[in-house]
């Protein structure tokens, strides 16, 4: 996928806003490309790249400020050893229709324990919105020129899950009351 | 069969709204077509050569009267007066209005039926043994396990959007696979190990299409607990590592041949190594709650019928004799018998059915039964409790439905897929072919004498007519603007799964079914006995004597 962003800003103003734990949100974070110098305050983005390359640097900041940008191809592994100093992780879905950020959505939480905000980047539409926060997603960054108030619609659609995943790791079957 | 709960209804209930909504955003303009497909499709809505076609899920083809009359109303009030069963045991309808589709979904949600994941590139319907819970040579019931499988796929919020479409088939027979699972994304077949345990032996990485593959063991022996974890870890792999970079590398089939089958294995074995004894683990209290709903019905004490059975195939009455020799099978309860209501004869598309028809069938099903019926991959009806004394009554009626056709795996039993009469990728009409050789081989009388012989017809090499599979296969291609045909010798879905080879040069419509005459006729000169299969024969002598039939005088 092929970051066409020369600004320095990669994707979001501060006044741009996002769906955070079912509601519209200002978002506190900033992303930023990989030759962008960082601010030395504030809450920012990198990508999974230069996190492995001023890891030391990114680390000494402070506690709850930064998080790291998954490209859909990458394996949520890289960021396991370091899952704890992470306040944020941010996967991409380059396409609505590529379905890798599912699978790193639930091992992130449910085999790497991370329990910072895990944003959906991207396409990212209501009508995968259920699935994606059926698999651990939090935060939602739209398409732009989607509504994010119809996108709320997209958490009140099922009241019955079959399946175990990272919002309940129980399937129903071992919550049916008999 | 399976009765949903408060649980599966509201699930489905919930879905029917859920598309109304998405119907609306759609016609509103909020959600752009190509955002809008994948949802259609992922409820079954495809949009065909003149309209949409709204495929309707049939798990593992298991249908109740109710429910089929419920079909006949959607034909009637919806469609024009017809649907169309599919080699996924499944149901189309092929003229429905968009905006029509909300109130059919919740028509069918009313008799604990949808559309869910019958189309996409998501876990499609769950197929399985027609002769499932009937069969004499079965180990297991299987369908227990499908419903589970149902369940577990059911919006699996990590597998909706994967490289591409992913069927799952199960049997429960070992000596003898009805349900072509070698042939599917996995084949999940239930056996016994050496210590005589009950568990199943898991393939993948099978499929027709463009590249037809023959599915690798993954494993040989996998506890029954641990279906649904080792099935999460096969499509968690192929999420993984699946290719998206061309729809037509993106079945798993390629993935399992580039990886390898045994590092795929690995990693397959990896992933399930950090899940098996979790959650997904199948507790006994769940599978005993699915199987009961699968227990043998009230069965009547009846002295065995083998003996009947055998003299009825030789009645008289050469109709009826005909019709239980080629459409009846052995049942495993004492006095039954399970009878194939063939949807082929030349005058209809193979799998069709009336609504009037499908009425009467699921008046039948009552008469002559439990209220069941089978859909097949072969698109064919099963009813599958007949009382072996009352098949006569059974067969006068189906001959007042046109539904008598002593042709049960017999060369005009043919799968056919809608082609260029209906679908937009078609390269070459099948209809016209299959009604050709139907015809052909009801002027003669040694449709019988051929005996047990498959053929199946694609029109285009996506293959949905199976053709790879047949014992006699016909491709239709685009040959420099024309239709032509490629004739497939060998093909084989079963136990001893082989795919066809193509015999020589394709041909036009008229020559592909003289090609089809001269190769059973080649076959009747010189097989060993009536015992020898057609596919037999082939593979004892090979494809040269059938092309020197087919091209000597061309």
């Amino acid at each position: 996928m092929p970051t066409a962003v020369s600004a320095r800003v990669l994707s979001r103003k501060l006044s741009m806003q996002i769906i955070r734990d079912q509601k519209i949100v200002d978002d506190t974070y900033t992303t930023f490309s990989d030759d962008a110098p960082l601010p030395a305050a504030g809450n920012i983005i990198v990508s999974s790249a230069r996190f492995a390359k001023e890891r030391a640097q990114l680390l000494a900041r402070p506690e709850g400020t930064f998080g790291v940008r998954l490209k859909s191809d990458e394996d949520p592994a890289i960021l396991a050893a370091d899952i704890l100093a992470l306040s944020l992780i941010a996967v991409e879905f380059p396409k609505f229709g590529d379905g890798r950020g599912y699978t790193t959505g639930r091992l992130l939480r449910e085999r790497y324990g991370f329990r910072g905000e895990l944003r959906a980047v991207g396409n990212v539409l209501r009508d995968q919105m259920f699935y994606m926060q059926r698999c651990g997603f939090n935060a939602f960054e739209l398409t732009p020129g989607k509504s994010l108030e119809s996108a709320l619609g997209a958490f009140g659609e099922f009241s019955v899950t079959y399946q175990a995943a990272a919002d309940d790791p129980r399937p129903l079957y071992r919550r049916r009351a008999s | 069969m399976y009765q949903y709960d408060d649980y599966d209804q509201a699930i489905v209930d919930e879905r029917a709204r859920q598309f109304k909504g998405q119907v609306e955003r759609r016609m509103s303009g909020e959600i752009t077509e190509l955002e809008f497909k994948p949802l259609r499709l992922q409820n079954g809505l495809y949009m065909q050569l003149h309209a949409y076609m709204l495929r309707i899920a049939i798990p593992y083809g298991l249908l109740s009267a109710q429910q089929m009359r419920m079909q006949a109303h959607i034909a009637r009030k919806y469609d024009r007066g017809y649907g169309h069963f599919t080699t996924h045991q499944n149901i189309q309808f092929n003229w429905p209005k968009l905006e029509d589709v909300p109130s059919i979904l919740a028509d069918l949600a009313s008799v604990q039926m949808q559309a869910i994941q019958t189309s996409g590139n998501c876990i499609r319907n769950t197929t399985s043994d027609p002769f499932a819970g009937v069969a004499k040579d079965e180990l297991e019931d299987p369908r227990p396990y499908c419903e589970l499988i149902r369940q577990w796929s059911t919006f699996h919020p990590e597998f909706a959007y994967l490289p591409r479409k992913f069927k799952i088939a199960v049997t429960g027979t070992p000596g003898e696979d009805r349900a072509a699972v070698r042939f599917h994304d996995i084949g999940v077949r239930i056996i016994e190990n050496a210590e005589g345990e009950r568990g199943f032996e898991i393939l993948a990485g099978g499929g027709l299409g463009r590249t037809p593959v023959i599915a690798k063991v993954v494993r040989a022996f996998l506890p029954y607990e641990h279906l649904l974890s080792y099935l999460e870890s096969i499509l968690r792999v192929y999420n993984r590592y699946g290719r998206r970079d061309n729809k037509y590398k993106a079945r798993i089939k390629i993935l399992v041949n580039e990886t390898g089958i045994e590092k795929f294995r690995e990693q397959v074995e990896a992933e399930w190594e950090l899940m098996k004894d979790g959650a997904l683990k199948l507790t006994r209290t769940e599978l005993a709650r699915v199987a009961k709903y699968f227990v043998p019905p009230s069965y009547e004490n009846l002295p065995s019928s083998e003996n009947s059975l055998a003299a009825a195939a030789l009645s008289p009455n050469r109709e009826f004799g005909r019709w239980v020799a080629n459409n009846v099978r052995g049942h495993r309860q004492a006095g039954y018998s399970i009878v194939v209501l063939s949807l082929k004869h030349a005058k209809i598309p193979p799998g069709d059915a009336s609504d009037t028809q499908m009425d009467a069938i699921a008046g039948l099903s009552e008469r002559y039964g439990f209220g069941r019926i089978v859909v097949t991959h072969t698109q064919d009806l099963v009813l599958p409790d007949v009382k072996t004394a009352e098949l006569p009554l059974l067969f006068a009626e189906l001959q007042k439905l046109d539904m008598a056709t002593p042709n049960f795996e017999r060369v005009t039993d043919i799968i056919c897929c809608p082609g260029l009469d209906y679908c937009a990728l078609a390269n070459a009409r099948s209809i016209p072919v299959a009604a050709e050789i139907s015809k052909r081989f009801e002027d003669i009388d040694y449709l019988d004498d051929i005996g047990e012989v498959s053929v199946k017809i694609s029109g285009c090499i996506n293959a949905c007519g199976h053709h790879h599979i047949g014992n006699i296969g016909i491709l239709g291609i685009d040959k420099s603007g024309e239709e032509a045909y490629q004739l497939l010798l060998g093909g084989d879905p079963g136990n001893e799964a082989s795919i066809g080879v193509i015999l020589g040069p394709a041909m036009s419509e008229a020559k592909v079914v003289d090609a089809v005459e001269s190769v059973l006729r080649c076959y009747l000169k010189l097989r060993e006995s009536a015992e020898e299969r057609f596919i037999d024969a082939y593979r004892r002598l090979g494809p040269s004597p059938f092309k020197e039939a087919v091209y000597a005088n061309n």
